[in-house]
């Protein structure tokens, strides 16, 4: 594999645990272990599941003021979302935008009561970081943890698995964050993840990355996980890949990630605008969008993949969008896509088509997320 | 009956001019396990190299090649059913479609089971 890729952390204990590994956004990352992707796909959705994700980009945001809200209301200059209002110990969902109201990269904020901690995709962290810095520099110390390691245990079992270790995690709910000791590490946990399963997202020094993952990977009930299952566990919980789902072409309102923006920050809120592609994103909101995100479901047994083009009708005449994600969904036990299609076909149960190797194969809008979500609220 | 190998991972039966063609059982353990197998219509004509079927796993679709020239006489009902019958005989029972071999000659252009797996 090329010299260029970097390594994580947990790059040695991936290799003796047998992944197969594969280059992703410049590292070496486990594609699948032993067990292979359906059966880990299936081993998280029914009991727990380990999962490197090191490769992702930990910033964190203190303000000079030394309060935590200054450095909320200085990173809502780049964010769509209700940072302000954000309470000590919660993490919430938001995009970073541009001026044409593009996503540049999804990430999660977590207000840690004195600074900011932000978690952003392994391809774009570098100029995450960057921009965040030139933006904020003047009223924040944004500083890139990007040596850390981070780790999620996701699955039903999860908790289970994680409390013997550290107890505190029992009182945790959905998007609940802390700060506290696994295995005698210091770590941050917090109670989210990137499958649609209760879950746990565990970061920590990269020095010490290993031994909280082989603390974890001793419980009972857990297997270590590639990106190959993370992959089909997020599209059949209808979450965004970045690259493929949203990207800076599609716009929030475009991409139905409005309700990641709160009320405070939308038309009429006491903080409404005030980011990048503010105007074009107020107005689509007010006056709808040509396309939309979807999520589709087939009738047959053939996957549609990302890139097959949408049709109207079986014929191939009339084409109203593209596949941006496709997999099978071994937990839905069919194929499963999300995509855009054009807003007048973006109602639920329409009939749409899609072209696969010169056929049009009858898929339907149908509601996301495909599975039910096991957050503990 | 003759078994010819291919270095994309195909096996071919062949029977005078009638033969069955599946993928490795090395190609199959590679791709995991399959959740759709779809071949070219019966009657189809394939020179060698084209894709004539294809198999798909969760995360991605493999097109399979005829390995030598002929026309497509028939595909694996059962794996539309039960596509893991590939992962659990490729060699045997999960065979993907039979063909008619134009001319038995280019068989000579394949590999040999020793061949194959000195690759």
């Amino acid at each position: 594999m090329s010299d260029s890729l970097q390594r994580t952390p947990l790059y040695d204990l991936n290799l003796e645990l047998g992944a197969k590994m594969v280059p992703f956004a410049g590292f070496e990352m486990p594609i699948q272990f032993p067990a292979g992707l359906m059966a880990e796909h299936l081993h998280t959705r029914e009991k727990a599941g380990l999962f490197d994700v090191s490769h992702m980009g930990q910033i964190r945001i203190a303000a000079k003021s030394g309060d935590v809200k200054d450095a909320a209301a200085a990173l809502e200059t780049l964010v769509p979302a209700d940072y302000v209002g954000l309470a000590a110990g919660r993490q919430r969902y938001g995009l970073l935008t541009n001026d044409e109201g593009g996503i540049l990269d999804d990430l999660m904020v977590a207000n840690m009561g004195h600074d900011l901690l932000v978690v952003v995709n392994a391809g774009c962290k570098v100029q995450d970081a960057d921009r965040i810095e030139k933006a904020l520099s003047d009223r924040c110390v944004v500083t890139r943890q990007f040596d850390r390691g981070l780790m999620a245990l996701q699955g039903p079992a999860a908790e289970a698995a994680l409390a013997p270790l550290c107890p505190a995690v029992k009182d945790m709910r959905f998007m609940d964050v802390i700060e506290t000791e696994l295995a005698g590490v210091k770590v941050t946990v917090s109670r989210s993840g990137y499958t649609g399963e209760d879950g746990f997202e565990i970061g920590c020094a990269g020095a010490d990355s290993e031994k909280v993952a082989r603390a974890i990977l001793a419980q009972p009930d857990v297997l270590p996980i590639g990106l190959g299952a993370r992959d089909s566990l997020r599209l059949e919980a209808g979450l965004c890949l970045y690259g493929n789902d949203i990207d800076v072409t599609t716009t929030p309102v475009e991409a139905s990630l409005g309700w990641a923006i709160q009320k405070a920050r939308r038309e009429g809120g006491s903080r409404e605008g005030g980011y990048p592609g503010a105007e074009v994103v107020l107005k689509q909101t007010r006056d709808g969008v040509s396309r939309k995100r979807v999520g589709l479901l087939a009738e047959g047994r053939a996957p549609v993949r990302a890139g097959a083009k949408l049709f109207a009708d079986a014929e191939g005449q009339k084409e109203i969008g593209v596949v941006t994600s496709g997999a099978f969904g071994p937990s839905v036990k069919a194929p499963v896509a999300m995509g855009y299609v054009a807003s007048d076909h973006a109602a639920l149960d329409t009939p749409v088509f899609a072209e696969l190797r010169g056929k049009y194969v009858p898929l339907h809008v149908r509601a996301m997320p495909f599975v039910a979500p096991g957050f503990k609220r | 009956m003759t078994t010819y190998y291919t270095k994309s991972h195909e096996w071919i039966r062949v029977d005078g001019d009638q033969a069955t063609v599946g993928i490795t059982t090395h190609a199959s353990e590679e791709l995991g396990e399959l959740v759709f197998v779809e071949a070219k219509d019966e009657g189809t004509e394939v020179a060698a190299g084209d894709a004539a079927a294809v198999v798909e796993s969760v995360k991605a679709a493999s097109d399979i090649y005829a390995p030598v020239a002929g026309t497509l006489a028939g595909f694996n009902e059962a794996l539309s059913d039960d596509p893991t019958l590939v992962g659990r005989d490729a060699e045997g029972e999960g065979w993907i479609f039979r063909m008619t071999v134009s001319n038995p000659d280019d068989l000579k252009g394949l590999l040999t089971a020793e061949q194959y797996k000195s690759l």
